[in-house]
């Protein structure tokens, strides 16, 4: 089409000397453990803290168990999210993005019903001033009422950008479906409970959980550690209480039942999100079942994958993975498929789940989930923000730089017999969910497929 | 810190070749990993394709991980995920890169793969399906079945730009897709997937001179081929305001974006990055100007962006590229109150320029932001790459930090005075069909 002689397809793949051989890996390379520190401090704040990379940056994680059981507790906490870096006695909004900016740094705040996660970052010169800023957010935020209403009246609007998106929907829906009515399953804040929250809640909630002990602040980057934490314990020692941050209560085990139809008028994809108990990563059989879940759906060369996308052309992705909180863990099956093969889709999927449990996976399939696991590891922690949120996310189970050093080395000692055992959890019946979508279009097809329970 | 030292080669095929060799290799304490980012990039974008045959760019990026002479289908991924890397394509207005990023053990493996489907993919019929009905369902996922799908990517370069080259979507009508042949693939590859019109970039831990002679013996029989002159996709400025409008039916509020052109990229670099710079004092932080008049002052927004560049960053395309600003509005406000106010700080900053702590703000953190970005591996290969193939010098990567603390008020004042109504588009999204935006899920 674009010009007037070209070669064939068959001509372009073929060559006069023929297919090539596949060069073997060299000898792996080890990096070396980087200086690290990981303590508490008076306060009970737990700091870790990390030399990594060349950069000239500083990377800084800070997690606190922010969990509630009021009905209201998402919708404060939300607003809290939005308003905690809106000004101090010392700073209002405009200064605290200048003063971060002279540093080239950045903070903001998220919340979900486990943690209030703090993110920065800024030029391992400006932490100091980083920690400065945040350390005034926590202990000084005075929340102005016309920075907490201006955030609630936006907070409103853009939850309802929130709940137009698909996947935000799948989300809400499979929360409900596997966990009731558990403090865990309200991620997005209803509209109408922001609405009605007031400046003097959001103080008091700041007071009463935005609380060092029981949290955990990660530094990674091109600083010393122990002058970071240093740096910490100068600039956090206001920051105390005698209470402890508040963690969610443990979830009820995720039992495997009917997957639901939930009906979205004029969708022209169904979101598919199953999900069913797996194991913390403390637990002794995890390395195996991280292995087994690669194998199913973990990564682009896995059977779910290979199937539903690149034999069938069902779906542009489809994911298995693990979702942690402490002390547990569940896995979660996602992929999003045109209506017409919705069905289909659920078909395969709960094929490759019997599958799993049935056909242990071969030793090449274990190989290559083996080895994925330990470069992928290798290449997502390489940069300091990679390190930083691992090693947040780790330190949420009560597991530090040591854990992450050794888990290599668990991963090299499983046998295709412990991936085998670990698959047998991947069972259909163990799993549940729900499937978003044009009920019209997809009711007929789910009937007869079966396990569905239709609206 | 040290900047990375860039080594070239150029194959006697015409392939282009950058190597970026860490530069804290064997520093002890670093804790720098033992990993390479491996690339290439292709001179051929999604403003290259047809007539009749929108998203073909995008869809034979699909089809380069199909299997080649040497590798059935799906071997690619399982030999790159099974060496303990990860892997991807993208498809941009003037290029398509595939890149690798692995354990520096599996270097020479990435290379083989690269080289192997350069020289002799596998373009057969049923993947062509397959792959076909695979992007249909990216499509559904990125544009069709979500609110503000294809904003402002897709929906803005028709209503700025008058040509077929700039103004049609790049990711492809369903009717083109499902009627591109195998031989239209074929016709593609000869034409635009030559040595001689693709920049290979290698980084990280490696050796310069072993991992030259790698490449030597991988990708030097890949036999050279014509490279076709590159077409300019110049077009007029637009002679007055330029309106269209846009019915999203999951779309929860209004929303506007308006396109402005900008300065060549590659021959107008200065004022280019003038524009970059204007783009952080109007958006970027709290104190930044449109957030704070639009979105803290006046409560017009929800949310509001400005940027160079359609696809999210600047100096990711020749010329022309797009100067955005985008905003998502409630009902009660009118577009026109929303747009006027942008005006209005355009004009401002055109009249007095920005203040010196501004543009020192907007220095530390774009300094600070690309040393993040080129923290990881694989920004830094592609960065490298792109910035190679379009600028004809990767090391441009590492002077942008200088460059933009180079940019004067007197610049950016230029640019905004530059951004006039009369020479732009402005996309109004409306929200349709009400029943889906607020969640539908009974």
């Amino acid at each position: 089409m674009t010009r007037a002689t070209h070669r064939s397809a068959e001509e372009i793949g073929r060559t006069e000397l023929g297919p090539r051989s596949l060069p073997p890996l060299g000898e792996p390379r080890i990096g070396r453990a980087p200086a690290a520190v990981d303590t508490v401090l008076d306060n009970g704040l737990r700091v870790i803290a990390v030399r990594h990379g060349v950069v000239p940056m500083v990377e800084l994680r800070l997690r606190i168990p922010f969990a509630g059981a009021e009905q209201k507790h998402p919708a404060r906490a939300e607003l809290l999210a939005e308003a905690l870096l809106t000004g101090t006695e010392r700073r209002n909004r405009v200064q605290v993005d200048t003063d971060l900016a002279a540093v080239g740094g950045d903070l903001h705040a998220t919340v979900d019903p486990e943690r209030l996660s703090i993110t920065g970052d800024a030029l391992a010169t400006g932490l100091d001033t980083l920690l400065d800023v945040l350390a005034d957010a926590l202990t000084g935020a005075v929340y102005r009422d016309t920075e907490v209403e201006g955030e609630r009246a936006r907070l409103v609007e853009r939850i309802a950008v929130a709940r137009s998106q698909p996947r935000v929907i799948a989300r809400e829906e499979l929360q409900r479906h596997r966990y009731g009515d558990h403090p865990f399953v309200r991620e997005v804040p209803q509209a109408e409970d922001v609405a009605e929250v007031s400046v003097e809640e959001v103080r008091t909630l700041h007071r009463e959980a935005v609380l060092p002990r029981g949290s955990v602040l990660a530094m990674v980057g091109d600083i010393d550690p122990d002058q970071a934490v240093a740096a910490v314990e100068r600039n956090l020692a206001g920051w105390q209480s005698e209470d402890t941050a508040r963690e969610l209560p443990s979830l009820p085990a995720v039992r495997g039942g009917d997957v639901r139809l939930v009906h979205r008028p004029g969708a022209v994809q169904s979101q598919l999100r199953f999900s069913a108990q797996a194991l913390p990563r403390t637990d002794p059989q995890y390395p195996a079942l991280q292995i087994a879940n690669l194998v199913f759906g973990g990564y682009f060369s896995s059977r779910l994958v290979e199937n539903i996308r690149e034999d069938k052309g069902y779906t542009y992705g489809a994911h298995s993975s693990f979702e942690f909180t402490r002390g547990n863990g569940t896995v979660l099956v996602d992929a999003d498929t045109a209506s017409e093969v919705t069905a289909a889709a659920l078909l395969e999927t709960r094929y490759e789940l019997a599958r799993l449990a049935l056909v242990p996976p071969t030793e090449s399939e274990v190989e290559s989930a083996r080895q994925y696991a330990i470069g992928s590891l290798l290449t997502s922690t390489a940069s300091q923000s990679g390190m930083a949120s691992t090693l947040v996310a780790l330190a949420a189970a009560g597991l530090g730089q040591d854990w992450l050093l050794a888990h290599p080395e668990r991963l090299r000692a499983i046998t295709v017999e412990q991936v085998g055992e670990a698959a047998r959890r991947f069972t259909p019946t163990a799993f549940t969910g729900v499937v978003v979508g044009d009920a019209d279009k997809l009711a007929d097809q789910l009937r007869l497929l079966g396990g569905v329970v239709l609206p | 810190m040290v900047e990375p030292q860039l080594h070239r080669v150029t194959l006697p095929n015409g392939l282009r070749v950058v190597l970026a060799p860490d530069s804290a290799a064997g520093r002890a304490s670093s804790g720098q990993a033992p990993v390479v980012g491996v690339s290439v990039h292709y001179d051929v974008g999604f403003r290259s394709e047809p007539e009749g045959r929108t998203g073909f760019a995008h869809l034979f990026e699909h089809l380069m991980f199909q299997g080649s002479e040497s590798l059935e289908k799906l071997a690619h991924f399982r030999h790159v995920q099974g060496s303990g890397g990860t892997f991807n394509g993208s498809t941009h207005q003037d290029y398509t890169d595939y890149y690798q990023v692995l354990p520096s053990a599996a270097l020479e493996r990435a290379l083989f793969l690269e080289a192997d489907r350069m020289r002799a993919p596998k373009i057969t019929e049923e993947n062509l399906r397959n792959q076909v009905d695979v992007v249909k369902e990216e499509i559904r996922l990125n544009v069709l079945n979500r609110p503000y799908g294809g904003f402002p990517w897709i929906l803005l370069p028709p209503v700025l730009y008058s040509t077929f080259a700039n103004a049609h979507n790049g990711y492809g009508d369903f009717t083109d897709l499902e009627q591109a042949t195998v031989d239209d693939c074929a016709a593609f590859f000869d034409t635009f997937y030559a040595p001689g019109n693709a920049v290979l970039t290698i980084v990280g831990d490696i050796d310069v001179e072993q991992t030259i002679d790698l490449v030597n013996k991988h990708f030097g029989d890949v036999p050279a081929r014509d490279v076709p002159p590159r077409p300019s996709f110049a077009e007029p400025f637009p002679a007055g305001e330029l309106r269209g409008k846009h019915a999203d039916p999951h779309a929860p509020l209004p929303a506007v974006a308006l396109g402005h052109r900008l300065p060549d990229p590659v021959s107008e670099l200065d004022a280019y990055l003038a524009n970059v710079v204007l783009a952080a004092i109007l958006s970027d932080g709290d104190a930044s100007r449109l957030q704070q008049r639009l979105v803290y002052q006046d409560t017009l927004v929800v949310d509001v962006h400005a940027g160079c560049g359609l696809m999210g960053a600047p100096l990711d395309a020749r010329d022309p590229d797009t100067f955005t600003v985008t905003a998502i509005h409630t009902p009660e406000v009118e577009l026109d109150r929303v747009v006027g106010a942008i005006d209005e700080e355009l004009e401002k900053l055109a009249t007095d320029g920005p203040s010196a702590d501004e543009l020192s703000r907007v220095t530390a953190r774009w300094a600070a932001s690309l040393y993040r970005e080129h923290d990881r591996v694989v920004t830094r290969t592609l960065d490298l790459g792109s910035a190679e193939l379009l600028h004809g010098r990767a090391e441009l990567i590492s002077d942008l930090p200088k460059l933009i603390g180079k940019v004067s008020a007197e610049g950016v004042a230029s640019a905004a005075k530059a951004l006039r109504p009369d020479a732009r588009a402005v996309l109004e999204i409306e929200p349709a069909g009400d029943e889906n935006a607020t969640g539908g899920a009974a």
